[in-house]
């Protein structure tokens, strides 16, 4: 067992016990369980992952595993207060998404998947958001910015700037 | 044709559609009680299969057939997953049912829960689409409320739970066992089948997994019946004895060069430039088109000139593109270089690939690695028949992997350069002009160092 300060808080352990009537398996709520915890802290740490399994009756291995499939959730550190997806997928791309997230990139002074200095964005390509008539588009957070323009770009920047 | 009525799409103009009260005051969960007052499962089931529905996930089976293969007299539980995470390339038409009538592919579900004697359903819808997400869970709320969800719905005696499962941005969940080992809290590496989910799915148990849009149009069968069901769309092909004909109303997506980008509903049959013309508006900026997706990037590509392409079911094969897919039509126009169409599409597949299976997990990455060369200027002629040999080695159909992402990465591949081998060899000669007639086998671009 691990020596380490306890992450998940009562709330969140509450959050994840919630899941586990909705399904014959403990192992099913693995998926919900990391986003409980990756909506809170941005990112799941391994102590997280480890808490998690034993929730779940789990090995922390098996957690782990699913966890690092999935691209989606960091691990280090926390993703910016903002995550944002610029996709990148062919109906986007034919409508310059890839000279928009360069563009953008350079504006917020990093390469994509970082974070800025000042932790307030995460900025990362996407695969084809599923809003390709609105090509390009960006999902920041829960906002899906359509069609969007270099000046759009550069607004959205400046405010978490 | 021309007097067609949006069926899928008739109320998403309707301010606040994604509501119970609005799909109510639209004629809403009338089929339900319907079904619950004068049918059986079995009827169901059988009127569903006479309606000739396909599913409209990408593969096209039978949907009334697919439930038969369930196993009879079992004893339950018996799982349904509805598959919402759509995130083939070009493809939102299960985005705008979730966003702006959720009811409807509620109304869907239940009844085809119903038909297949589940009572617990998932709904697993990718990640990026928080509106979707938020607006189906009202409505599943709102569902139990209204006693459409929950014990004894509407006095049957039926029980159904409806629970969301949210994924984590792969495309692989799409695949119904990808999505099935995700669900069950693994990795989403897809099975080898047999055994088929209706056999052996979710939790060891029999399993159905339909598509979004293919709930919807079960709602409108179970209403209007299969006549009218079948009164739309093209009647089996004579000639193809495998052919059951393609029924019904389908939501097309429309998107890259033309000047209005949108979903679109029509019988299923209509032609890529009958699409363009009549609802995408025509080519954008006036200029010319060179070729277009037919139904997701996975399905390939036609040529400006083929398409007179009807986008049914069997339309796009005789183009030699994959098939319908999911009906997503991504227009380009005569500036695109198919150099980068077919970079843009290998960087999705590499991406995406599992890694489960060799052929696909080198395959698309190979293929990765000679586009950014070939893009950089370091092609060789001889990379192009690389290319293809890889595309004409992955995927189910020559029998080297065991999901259809393979088939998918191969087909714009051998497509892309089958139907377009001039333009590459000449981008290839006018970026390489001293290296393109090299064989001997060279490092990937990043290993010499070249961006
Ligand atoms: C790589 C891959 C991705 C897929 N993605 C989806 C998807 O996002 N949504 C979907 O409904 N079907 C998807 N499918 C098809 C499913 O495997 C399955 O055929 C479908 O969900 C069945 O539903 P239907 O019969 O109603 O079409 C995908 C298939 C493959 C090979
Ligand atoms: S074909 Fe590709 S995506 Fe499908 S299981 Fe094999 S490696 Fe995974
Ligand atoms: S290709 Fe960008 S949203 Fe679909």
């Amino acid at each position: 067992m691990t020596t380490a300060e306890r992450i998940l808080t009562d709330e969140m352990i509450d959050a994840i016990k919630a899941f586990i009537p909705r399904y014959p398996s403990k192992q099913a709520v693995t998926l919900p369980a990391l986003h409980v915890v990756n909506d809170r802290l941005r990112h799941v740490p391994l102590q997280a992952v480890v808490e998690i399994a034993e929730i779940l009756d789990l090995a922390p291995a098996q957690v782990q595993d699913t966890l690092t499939f999935y691209g989606f959730f960091k691990q280090d550190k926390p993703h910016g207060e903002v995550r944002a997806w610029v996709c990148r997928s062919i109906s986007c791309h034919l409508r310059d998404a890839d000279a928009l997230l360069e563009h953008m990139c350079q504006k917020a002074g990093i390469r994509p998947g970082e974070t800025t200095a000042n932790g307030r964005l995460t900025l990362e390509f996407g695969e084809c958001l599923g809003a390709c008539e609105h090509a390009p588009c960006m999902l920041a957070g829960e906002t899906l910015h359509t069609s969007l323009t270099t000046e759009e770009a550069d607004a959205f920047l400046e405010d978490l700037a | 044709m021309s007097d067609f009525q949006p069926i899928l799409l008739a109320n998403i103009a309707i301010e606040n559609s994604h509501t119970r009260a609005v799909y109510e005051s639209t004629g809403g969960y009338a089929a339900l009680r319907k079904v619950f007052a004068e049918m059986s499962k079995a009827d169901l089931i059988e009127l569903v299969k006479a309606s000739g529905l396909r599913g409209r996930g990408g593969a096209g089976f039978p949907t009334g057939l697919k439930w038969t293969f369930l196993p009879k007299e079992h004893p339950g539980p018996i799982y349904f997953c509805l598959n919402a995470d759509e995130s083939e390339p070009g493809t939102f038409n299960n985005r705008i049912l979730m966003e702006e009538d959720p009811h409807q592919v509620i109304e869907g579900l239940i009844l085809s829960c119903f038909a297949t004697n589940t009572t617990t359903a998932y709904f697993y819808m990718r990640y990026e689409y928080p509106l979707a997400w938020k607006r189906v869970q009202a409505a599943v709320d709102e569902c139990y409320e209204a006693g459409y969800l929950g014990k004894n719905i509407l006095g049957s005696g039926y029980d159904l739970d409806i629970f969301l499962h949210r994924g984590a941005a792969a495309y692989i969940c799409g695949e119904e066992t990808g999505l099935i080992e995700s669900l069950e809290g693994k990795r989403a590496w897809p099975r080898i089948k047999p055994p088929f989910p209706a056999v052996e799915g979710v939790f060891h148990k029999p399993t159905v997994v339909n598509n979004v849009e293919t709930a919807a149009c079960v709602r409108h069968i179970a209403e209007r019946g299969a006549d009218w069901f079948r009164s739309m769309g093209v009647p089996p092909d004579p000639e193809n004895p495998r052919d059951p004909g393609s029924f019904g109303p389908k939501l097309y997506c429309l998107s890259g060069h033309v000047e209005k980008p949108g979903c679109y509903e029509a019988p299923l049959g209509i032609t890529v430039n009958e699409l363009i013309e009549k609802f995408g508006g025509g080519i954008w900026k006036g200029r010319k088109a060179k070729a277009a997706i037919p139904g997701g990037i996975s399905m390939g590509l036609l040529t400006a000139e083929e398409f007179d392409c009807p986008l049914d079911f069997a339309g796009p094969g005789r183009y030699q593109c994959l098939g319908l897919g999911t009906a997503a039509v991504v227009v380009m126009d005569e500036t695109v270089s198919m150099v980068d169409f077919l970079l843009n599409s290998s960087q999705f597949f590499a991406h995406e690939s599992c890694g489960q299976c060799t052929p696909c997990r080198e395959g698309t990455s190979w293929a990765l690695k000679i586009m950014q060369r070939i893009k950089a200027g370091r092609g060789r002629l001889i990379d192009l028949d690389l290319l293809l040999e890889i595309g004409d080695n992955i995927g189910i159909i020559p029998g080297t992997t065991i999901c259809g992402l393979a088939d998918g990465a191969a087909w714009p591949l051998k497509n892309g350069i089958r139907k377009f081998r001039e333009e590459f060899e000449t981008y290839i000669k006018q970026t390489n002009p001293s290296g393109f007639a090299e064989t001997e086998p060279v490092p990937a671009l990043e290993m010499i160092g070249v961006h």
